[in-house]
């Protein structure tokens, strides 16, 4: 091995090693069930889950049929749908955060008529956060779910249709059944997504303790007021990772 | 119970246009090499490859007809289909992929659990009632896609290479039971296979299809004997050709004129058989009436017989035994005459 080349790749590794190092070893270890205790904290948490859970079934509710579609059914345009769905993956979660503002701010395009008709407000409330969530975190279910639907073996759908089943049962009792590896690492991922949202739920829902603050934004705002408090909020944050990197392994790491 | 399909469509480069009927009471096995469209013209028939052109009519109901623009849905076709390699639902056990289509098509889970234990009885493979398909088989997997294929009592059963997927060991049991089951089905049977074997022991008539074309139909003797394609004549092992008759000899589509006995005339095809082709080392003399030379090509030991391909004026296959083989001191890439008599070559019309 070229020695330049072992030497950045090196510098690489470490590069991502040492700020994970730094996290674990500057922890308050011994302070961390308090500081994990504190009601603040514990709002956060409670918050964070409440979302992340929420914006996954949601993602789960639209994403799969939407998946389905892309994957089944030829019309024209699905390409660049399909293309503009997919853009939250690498737009800016603060422009995202804008954008949904613009459609569902009090004066965006569908927003007032939603408060007029409906009373429904969706920015700065819990719902909002959870729409900031869905909205980042969606792709990633419908990009993994269609490349499920894509793979697999059609011809079970075709022994299922010869057995007399509807397109819904062979949705449910034979596609649906036949993709779950697929279903639940896209699951995972939104999931994951979602629980670290921060640039479109700020933008979009604000950071009202208890309604909107979820642990990103938890953890941003401790570290100028209780800043060991931010590293153990991290730190939980860092864990739920490690978790969904360790389950999804064979997925994306091969069998390691 | 009858199926009358008439079946045209182009799927990629398949240009499929076939017509085919199933009176009462006969097993159907439809032969022929890969790609020939086999698979899709069971899936056409099934209503899961839209016709282009055509009619599929079971029992005299009209199941597909492009000129009046009828079409029922697979799932309410009364078939039922046995793919190939199964494809048994794998999340599902044994009992539950039986049930299935009793499920699908309305009866309570309790009674069609009931109806699929009875129907793995049947077959013989109740004791793996609970085991999912991976756990299973070959054998049993076949059993169990036959089950679930009969469960819903369909008036006309598909089966796909229903034993390629089997072991030679497995092959022969599960061959016997299904002649049983095929025998004991009340209902219009058609069966693919590439395996001429399995064609004769489980069918009826055989109807051999080429690049999307039927080229022949008949009982296995009747196509043994007057194969009209070459691929028939090298699934029953005879050489064939193709030519214009002329009172005593047969000139062939390849510029050759081969001896025959007989006065017929006009397109013809001509059959040898190996056993019928002798084999020398220099030019023979005698009675036989076609003699050329020749270089010996490919050599093939089948049983107590050695199988001869001989390049010449026209390429043939002799069949001799090891022993004369020895004598003749042959060996792929030898030089060798060949005779046979006139009477050797049987000819019909094409």
């Amino acid at each position: 091995m070229p020695v330049f080349i072992g030497l950045l790749a090196a510098m690489g590794a470490v590069f991502f090693l040492l700020p994970l190092a730094g996290l674990v070893v500057r922890t308050p270890w011994a302070d961390a069930l308090a500081e994990l205790a504190a009601p603040e904290t514990l709002e956060a948490l409670r918050l964070s889950l409440v979302a992340s859970f929420s914006a996954t079934a949601l993602a789960l509710l639209m994403g799969v049929p939407l998946a389905w579609v892309y994957a089944r059914i030829e019309f024209p345009g699905r390409s660049l749908l399909r293309a503009l769905t997919t853009l939250p993956m690498v737009l800016p979660p603060v422009v995202g955060g804008i954008a949904l503002l613009l459609a569902f701010g009090r004066r965006g395009l569908v927003g007032g008529w939603l408060d007029s008709s409906f009373g429904i407000t969706l920015p700065f409330t819990t719902a909002g956060a959870v729409m900031a969530e869905t909205f980042v975190a969606m792709p990633f279910l419908v990009l993994t779910v269609e490349a499920g639907l894509r793979t697999m073996d059609r011809r079970y759908e075709e022994a299922a249709r010869t057995l007399g089943a509807g397109r819904w049962t062979v949705f449910s009792r034979v596609t649906m059944p036949l993709i779950a590896p697929s279903l639940v690492a896209g699951a995972v991922l939104c999931w994951a997504r979602a629980l670290g949202e921060f640039g479109a739920t700020i933008t979009f829902a604000g950071n009202f303790p208890g309604v909107t603050q979820t642990m990103p934004l938890a953890v941003y705002l401790l570290l100028e007021t209780n800043p060991e408090a931010s590293f153990v909020l991290s730190l939980v944050l860092l864990c739920v990772s490690v978790g969904v990197l360790a389950g999804l392994r064979h997925r994306w790491l091969g069998s390691v | 119970m009858t199926l009358e399909a008439a079946v045209a469509l182009t799927l990629g480069t398949l240009d499929l246009d076939v017509e085919l009927a199933i009176p009462d009471g006969e097993v159907v096995a439809l032969l022929g090499p890969n790609g020939a469209g086999k698979t899709t013209l069971l899936k056409a028939i099934a209503g899961l490859v839209p016709l282009a052109r055509g009619s599929v009519r079971l029992d005299g109901v009209t199941l597909e007809d492009t000129a009046s623009n009828d079409f029922v849905p697979t799932e309410r076709r009364p078939i039922g289909v046995v793919f190939q390699e199964y494809l048994l639902f794998p999340h599902m056990s044994a009992r539950d992929n039986v049930a299935f289509g009793l499920t699908s098509r309305g009866t309570r889970p309790r009674e069609a659990r009931a109806a699929a234990t009875e129907w793995l009885e049947r077959v013989g493979v109740a004791a793996h009632a609970e085991a999912r398909p991976a756990q299973l088989s070959g054998g049993e997997r076949q059993r169990v896609a036959l089950a679930r294929a009969l469960a819903t009592d369909p008036r006309l059963l598909l089966l796909d290479e229903p034993l390629a997927a089997l072991d030679v060991t497995a092959r022969a049991e599960v061959r016997r039971d299904l002649k049983r089951h095929l025998s004991s089905f009340r209902g219009t049977r058609l069966l693919i296979t590439h395996d001429p074997l399995e064609a004769v022991m489980l069918a009826d008539r055989l109807v051999v299809m080429e690049a999307g074309r039927i080229v022949q139909s008949g009982s296995p003797a009747d196509i043994a004997e007057h194969p009209r394609s070459r691929y028939v004549a090298d699934l029953v092992g005879v050489n064939l050709f193709r030519g214009e008759a002329d009172h005593g000899s047969v000139n062939t589509a390849e510029g050759q004129t081969l001896a025959a006995a007989g006065a017929a005339s006009g397109e013809v095809f001509a059959v040898i058989h190996p056993r019928a082709v002798a084999l020398h080392r220099q030019r023979p003399e005698g009675s036989p009436r076609n003699v050329w030379a020749g270089r010996a090509d490919a050599i093939e030991l089948i049983g107590n017989r050695a199988r001869v391909r001989v390049l010449g004026r026209l390429p043939l296959v002799a069949e001799v035994t090891p022993a004369a083989l020895a004598d003749l001191r042959l060996v792929e890439g030898s030089e060798v005459w060949i005779s046979f008599k006139a009477t050797d070559v049987s000819i019909y019309p094409a």
